[in-house]
This record gives structure tokens, sequence and C-alpha cells, in this order.
């Protein structure tokens, strides 16, 4: 059994317009969404932005609910627990945020911040809680008398940390981290990125990585899943992905990342996609990124492919495409005809 | 490369305000000459910006002071050219690309009369004229529809196509600098490459010279000639960009280059970050700024900045560390790399 189990998640958020708020449409910020997480392993989540994997990690824990699919934490069925099992689950999963200048409330010091959590729960006495926070802030690199300073009085960077700290104080299982170093200098960014290495190996932690930096989420997922327009089109060891991307939007956007070497990046070639990503109020029909396509043909335009093993490159690589880049025999090959093992099942 | 275009010297920019002089930039020098590429790297708050906005006298005064050096587009001083000189100058000769194209943009204004405004204000030309080749600008800078998008406002436009509006702005009145303010931060990979694409061509269409700003190395690596690389409002190093990347003298550089996570390194390896905190550039030492986070460091760092020192062709670094000491120690590190022949 997988620690995570993610079972056709969806999300479509209303949009309401006009005096009496009438729903007009939808927003599917994501569409069907499977993946399993195993006991400590980093399962990354990359796309660009109106991807929705911001999204996932959020219904994942319930911040947001879910339009419907399955959500399985340690065989619990996250999606139907009630109010007091979700506290309970909520010990053993819990969320580090993107900006580290929002998600830390400027009146309260940061013992009040870190220590929240274990006062919510009744963990221990007061003075055990000091000693946990110190602990805490010890264990994410800062010093134990940060505590009794305000958020304001902290770079970036040390922000970040205390986020961390205040997600670990509960000593939970899973921790989702969404964007977690995007806000950060990249001097930074390597500090903080170690430092959930490091935390990840002491305690076990299970990581659900969301970034849009593909080369931070290569350097520290075991499992990369690639995410367009709220649904995955490829899914894989993250060794694997970066070395045999199978899905064009996959290696469009490998190609697009500029590399820090003036010798490599002269010697690449780029594909850029054209056109933007499309509003996911109104996602293309068929496969959700035919339009920016340079491989679409017509079968695209008829219906999303299912995720698929193709097999190239093991059991765990999965991906969502009629013409998948295929490596056979060691060769790149993208053929012409469609590979209709990816049409959707017919609904029974 | 063709002409000069800009030499700037000893630029120092402050601010005076009430928590004390924030030294944002002290003793920057640089030159841009026609059709280069120069890249200045750094992180926030290591001056970068108000460089180049010191360049378009854009630095708000008080609290902001172009405190010293000089600089000069072409043989005119941008520095004591009056008001009405410097309106002539940006957008004729300097034009500028900021990093959130929407807060740049007018948000209850057509993008189509924000191009041509700029295009009335600087060139002899009727509003119809103008928003004829506001139209042809659009379409060059590859936005799709421009005769229909010409008559939009910013908010039907998408992140990528606002930082093309800008552009088409920028370069309405052929500028021989243009300054690019970290012009794709705020934009997706995909997007990114399609707005560097349509840079490079702007660049080698009208020959200009490009200041490019960004903390992304890879951009950097990308697109640059030059590079320069500043931390607390010093020029660390400078020179061209495969000295930087191959032949860095500075342990600042060394330690940019090692805390990346690489698209293109083949085993996962642990990442060499910089120890420390960003400087306070109220409380900056009187010598090297990065003394405080350099594992380098020696007794003459805090208190006496380095003086420029040649290593290379066109290759300058300020550091007290002894240069064969250096190579020494660059020789050591894990993560740096020899270029391929």
């Amino acid at each position: 059994m997988s620690l995570l189990e993610v079972r056709d998640l969806k999300k479509h958020f209303p949009i309401r317009t006009g005096v009496f708020k009438r729903t007009t449409g939808h927003v599917y910020a994501v569409d069907g969404v499977s993946f399993n997480v195993e006991k400590g392993e980093t399962m990354g989540l990359v796309g660009e932005s109106g991807g929705g994997k911001s999204t996932v990690g959020r219904t994942v824990l319930r911040l947001t609910e879910a339009t419907g699919g399955e959500v399985t934490f340690e065989g619990i069925d996250v999606m139907k627990a009630s109010r007091s099992d979700m506290n309970t689950l909520r010990k053993d999963m819990q969320i580090v945020f993107q900006d580290p200048y929002a998600s830390l409330n400027p009146r309260m010091r940061i013992r009040d911040i870190v220590g929240e959590a274990l006062k919510i729960h009744g963990i221990g006495t007061e003075a055990e809680r000091k000693k946990r926070v110190a602990d805490l802030l010890e264990t994410v690199g800062l010093n134990s008398e940060h505590a009794e300073r305000y958020p304001h009085e902290f770079s970036g960077g040390q922000r970040q940390r205390i986020g961390i700290a205040r997600a670990l104080s509960l000593n939970p299982k899973l921790i989702v981290l969404d964007e977690p170093v995007s806000a950060l200098d990249v001097s930074i960014r390597a500090q903080v990125l170690n430092l959930l290495e490091d935390l990840q190996d002491e305690f076990g932690l299970t990581y659900l990585f969301v970034s849009h930096d593909l080369s931070v989420v290569k350097h520290i997922s075991d499992r990369v899943a690639v995410m367009y327009l709220g649904k995955i089109v490829e899914i894989s060891d993250s060794a694997v992905l970066y070395t045999m991307p199978q899905h064009p939007y996959t290696e469009a956007l490998l190609s697009a990342v500029p590399i820090p070497d003036p010798h490599t990046e002269r010697a690449r070639r780029r594909i850029v996609l054209e056109g933007d990503v499309p509003s996911p109020a109104n996602p293309p029909s068929g496969c959700v990124f035919h339009p920016r396509c340079p491989r679409a043909q017509e079968i695209c335009t008829t219906a999303m492919p299912r995720l698929t093993v193709m097999g190239d490159a093991g059991e765990r690589h999965e991906v969502a495409c009629y013409f998948p880049a295929r490596f056979g025999d060691g060769k790149r090959v993208v053929s012409d005809k469609p590979y209709t093992d990816a049409l959707p099942e017919p609904k029974a | 490369m063709g002409e000069r275009l800009l030499t700037i010297k000893d630029l120092s920019t402050h601010f005076f305000t009430h928590a004390g002089v924030v030294k944002a930039v002290n003793g920057v020098s640089f030159t841009l000459d026609r059709g280069e590429t120069i890249g200045i790297v750094g992180e926030s708050g290591s001056g970068k910006t108000v460089a180049a906005m010191s360049l378009m006298r854009l630095i708000p005064d008080p609290p902001g002071k172009v405190v010293e050096g000089s600089l000069m587009l072409g043989d005119r001083d941008l520095r004591t050219i009056s008001d009405d000189e410097m309106r002539g100058v940006r957008g004729n000769d300097i034009a500028m690309i900021f990093q959130d194209p929407m807060t740049s943009l007018n948000p209850v204004m057509k993008v189509g009369k924000q191009i041509a405004e700029a295009i009335t204000l600087h060139q002899d030309k009727g509003k119809r004229e103008a928003w004829q080749m506001a139209a042809k600008l659009l379409a060059r800078v590859g936005i799709p529809d421009a005769d229909k998008r010409v008559d939009q406002y910013p908010f039907e436009f998408s992140g990528g196509m606002r930082q093309r509006a800008m552009i088409a702005m920028a370069i309405s009145c052929n500028p021989d600098v243009l300054i690019a303010d970290e012009p794709t931060t705020a934009l997706d990979v995909t997007i990114q490459a399609q707005i560097i694409d349509v840079v490079r061509e702007m660049q080698a269409q009208f020959d200009s010279g490009v200041i490019l700003i960004t903390h992304d190395l890879g951009v950097i690596a990308e697109i640059s000639d030059k590079v320069m690389v500043m931390y607390g409002g010093r020029t660390v190093e400078y020179g061209p960009v495969d000295e930087i990347f191959y032949n860095a003298h500075h342990p600042y550089t060394w330690g940019l280059l090692a805390s990346l996570p690489r698209l293109d390194e083949s085993e996962k390896t642990r990442l060499t970050p910089i120890l420390g905190q960003p400087p306070n550039l109220i409380t900056l030492p009187a010598g090297c700024p990065f003394t405080a986070r350099c594992p380098y460091r020696r007794e003459e760092c805090r208190d006496k900045w380095p003086a420029h020192e040649a290593v290379g062709p066109d290759h300058g670094v300020h550091c007290w560390i002894p240069v064969e000491e250096r190579v020494a120690i660059r020789a050591g590190l894990p993560h740096f790399k020899e270029p391929a022949a």
C-alpha cells in the first residue's frame, strides 16, 4: 500500500457572474488526476501556471474540497473523513507554502507560529511546547533565541525555515511543499533544498513537491508527474523522465529551460512552443495539449489520451499521448501512426 | 563589436532614508557596444535594477541620489543634460522593459494607445499613423491578430503577450540601448523561451545594445556576450560569458554556480549553498560586501575594497585572495567545470 493514493481527483471551480452569482461555467483546475506516493519518496508535480499542480496539493489536504475522486492516506479515505477525523489526519499531513512573506502572521511571535499546531492539538505542557519549539528551530538551522522575534525580523530564506519548522512540529508523515523555494534567491534556495533533503533522511518524510522549476524538481524528486491544464500528461521516475521524455510537452518544457553552461547552451536545439496555455475554463477538446503540439494530428482532437505504460523505460513510466517518442532500442523514434492503446476506454 | 554606446564609470547610487544611508550601488563601471548583450546577474538587493534605473535617471530623489560617477551615452553626459533632453533620451535612445508587465502597463488604456503614445511623444507622427505603427509593432513581436489586439486592454492579454506588448513599446523608437529588467521572471518557461527569442530577433534587427538584468544564470548563459556579477552594490567580477562560467575568479561567482540545481547533471549531487544571509545594505562593510559569507575571507577583506585585477582578456575581478591561491582553491571545488576544448 502506498502512503498516499490519489484516484481520478477532480477540482472544478465554479465561475459565478452577475448580481445573482449564477454559475456560468467552471474552471477545470484539476481534471482526473491519479498517482501514488510511496513512503519516504519525493513526488514532484511540475508544469506551468494554470496546470493545476498547486490545486492538487491543496485538495489532497482538503484545504479545498474536491469535486470528485478519491484520496487515500495510509488506507484512510481522506475525502470522507469527518471533521474530527480530519483533525487527526492533519497531524500526519502538513504543508509549506510558497510565499514566506504571506504565510506567516506578522503579529505573532515565532514561538506562537511554530507552536500553534501543538497547542491546537493539546500536545505537551507549556514548558514542553517551548522546548519543542526551540528544538524545531535548531533543527531547521535557526537559533532557539529567535523564538521571541516577529516574522519581519527575518529574511526570506529564514522565514521559509520557520514555515518548515511549523510543518514539522507535529511529526507529520507527508508534507506538501507548494513552490517552497520559488521566492528565494539562488544561494538561499540551495540552503533550503539541502535542509529539506536532510529532514527527509532524518525523519523519513514523504514529500509532495509542487514547482514550476524543472531543475529544482529534478534535483529533489524520485518521481515526477508533468501536469498540463489539469491533467497528468506524463509520470515517471525522475531520472527516466529527464533522459527519455515521451510526451511532446515534457520535451518542450525540458528544452525551454536554459542551462547555466554557455557551451551546452549554444549546442542545444530548442523547441519553442507557440501560443499560450489555454484557459482552464475552456480547455480544448480532445488532448488538452493539441493546439500547441508540434505532433498533433486529427486523432488528437477527438479524445484525451489516457496514461499508458509503453514499457520503453520500465513499468513505472506512463504517458498520455497518441504520438509519444519511443525509445525501443535506445534510439528516439516518433511514429506517424497513432498509438491507439492510448484511446480512452468507452464509458460503460 | 560595433560602436561604443554606453560608458559607465564608478557609478554610485545611494538612498538617504531615516534608517540610514542605503548604499545600493557602489562604484560600478561597464561599457556597452552596439550589437552586444551584457548580462547583469546578482541576487535581490545586489543593485542590478538601481544601476539600470540610475542610467535612465529614474531614481526617485529624494531619497535616492546618484552620488558619484559618470554616465556617458556616446558623448552625452546623462548626469548633466537637462530634464527635457533626458526625456528625449528615454525611449528614443534608451528603452526599458520591466519585470512585471501587468503593473507596468496602464490597465485602463488600450494597448494600442499606450504604444501610440510613446510614438507620438518621440516622433513626428500623427495619431492615426502612430496607431497603425502600433499594430505593426505588435505583429512584429509575434502577437497574432495584431489588428484586433491593438484595440484591446491589457487585461485581455496573457502574461507573455503583455511582455511582448512592452517590448513593442520599447522598440517603437528604435532605441540604441535596450534595458531588460528580469523580462522573463514572471513568465512560464515555454513563454520565457518565446520572449528571449523576440528580444534576440529585435536586437539583431536594430543592432542595439542590450542590458539584461536577471538572477537566472541559465538565461545569462543563453544570450549574454559579457557578464557582470554584482553583490551588495558592487561589481565583484566582470568578463566575457565563457570566462565567467569556465574561468570564474570570485568566490561569490563560484558560490552562485555551485548552488544551482542543474537539468544536465546525470547523477544526483548535493548542492553547495552559499552560507549565511544576504547583506544589509545600510551596514555594508567598507571592504568586500561578500566578506561575511565568503568561506575564504581574510583579514583585509572587511575593511578595504580590493582594486580591479585583470585576470584574462576583458575579464576583471575584485578579490583580495592572490590569483595563484584562487586558482588552487577553484581546482578543488567539486562543481567547477573546466571548459570543453
